[in-house]
């Protein structure tokens, strides 16, 4: 369960972010790998722990999983795999070697709602 | 009237600042010349066991040295320090994995030029420590035979975040019937090409052919070192 400092980090660089701007930041983009070894269902419980008491407090955790795509070097193309099970081309079954999508672990991007001043 | 949300890109690795860190590792032990191994497995699979063997067998014609990650005991570096090694223990407490900042504490006061090989012996999980990277050359992840031939199917992530497989406790293939081409196939499954050597810790089959393996890497490292 290394979810709970994920969540940290992810509040931590969204509050780097957000300092500076007056603004509320009401949601964060996440870009999640099917190969990153974090667990999507484990890391929205632990966000809105790791929320608490910090400017993030009450906002969403948007999360995009991005499965495992290869590059086929046999058939020559980008193929997405069907399973984490069977690494290989799903169109010609060569054994996968080259990975290029899948271990995203990245904030993509903030929803930001801005501050106006109250009138006087 | 409030205004509409805005969305700003940010696009950063959530994990940056532990790679930042394993990277600058990485660069040190370069410097150094050592080769650096790190093994992760589920708890029980025979790390230390595995890696007492290890110290104690190359420690003959090498230096070597060791960090073992624990939860909560120092029973490991305990065990290790029979090998006359260089052992120290990392207690993680609650923390289930490694991660790049505790072993650059650990390595502190430790002149890594005096090292020819050092080992990283993870905390026992199949699951945390595949998100981070420890700054190592080669990342050994064993299977026991007493586990199961599955287990490459059911973490497939780990064995993804790894390069060289160590099947262990060969001895007790027989009385478990463990299913060598079974297990083979599944690792191959999830991880096309990957390297696989059997070994047993207790009665020293396969070690010889896994050292060798061992000493060529820091050979080829050493030569890219020179030119």
């Amino acid at each position: 369960m290394h979810e709970l400092s994920i969540a940290m980090s992810i509040v931590e660089m969204a509050e780097e972010e957000a300092a500076g701007r007056n603004a509320q930041i009401t949601a964060v983009h996440l870009k999640l790998g099917a190969l990153s070894g974090v667990v999507k269902e484990a890391l929205f419980s632990c966000y809105e722990l790791a929320c608490e008491g910090t400017v993030l407090k009450g906002s969403r955790l948007v999360v995009e999983e991005v499965p495992v795509v290869i590059f086929c070097a046999t058939c020559q193309g980008e193929r997405s795999l069907g399973s984490m099970q069977l690494f290989c081309c799903p169109k010609c079954g060569a054994p996968a070697s080259q990975i290029t999508q899948g271990k995203e672990l990245e904030v993509v991007a903030l929803e930001i709602q801005e501050c106006v001043p109250n009138p006087v | 009237m409030r205004p509409e949300p805005r969305l700003i890109e940010v696009r950063k690795n959530v994990l940056k600042q532990n790679d930042v860190v394993a990277r600058e590792l990485r660069n040190r032990f370069r410097a150094a010349g050592v080769f650096v191994v790190s093994l992760v497995s589920s708890p029980g699979s025979g790390k230390t066991a595995f890696l007492e063997k290890t110290l104690t067998l190359l420690g003959r014609n090498y230096r070597v040295a060791a960090l073992v990650g624990d939860l909560a005991t120092e029973n490991d570096a305990a065990r290790l320090a029979r090998s006359e090694a260089p052992v120290k223990q990392i207690t993680t407490g609650t923390l289930c994995h490694l991660e790049a900042a505790m072993v650059q504490s650990a390595l502190e006061g430790w002149n890594l030029q005096e090292l020819d090989f050092l080992f990283v012996e993870n905390v026992g999980n199949l699951v945390c420590p595949s998100s981070y990277d420890l700054g190592e050359d080669l990342r050994l992840i064993l299977i026991s035979v007493t586990e199961g031939e599955d287990k490459p199917l059911k973490y497939p992530t780990i064995f993804h975040s790894a390069d060289v497989a160590i099947v262990t406790k060969v001895d007790l293939a027989a009385a478990v019937e463990f299913d060598w081409q079974a297990a083979y196939n599944n690792i191959q499954a999830v991880r096309p090409g990957m390297i696989v050597l059997q070994v047993s810790s207790k009665s020293g089959a396969g070690m010889e052919e896994y050292l060798g393996f061992l000493v060529a890497h820091l050979a080829r490292l050493r030569q890219t070192a020179a030119v």
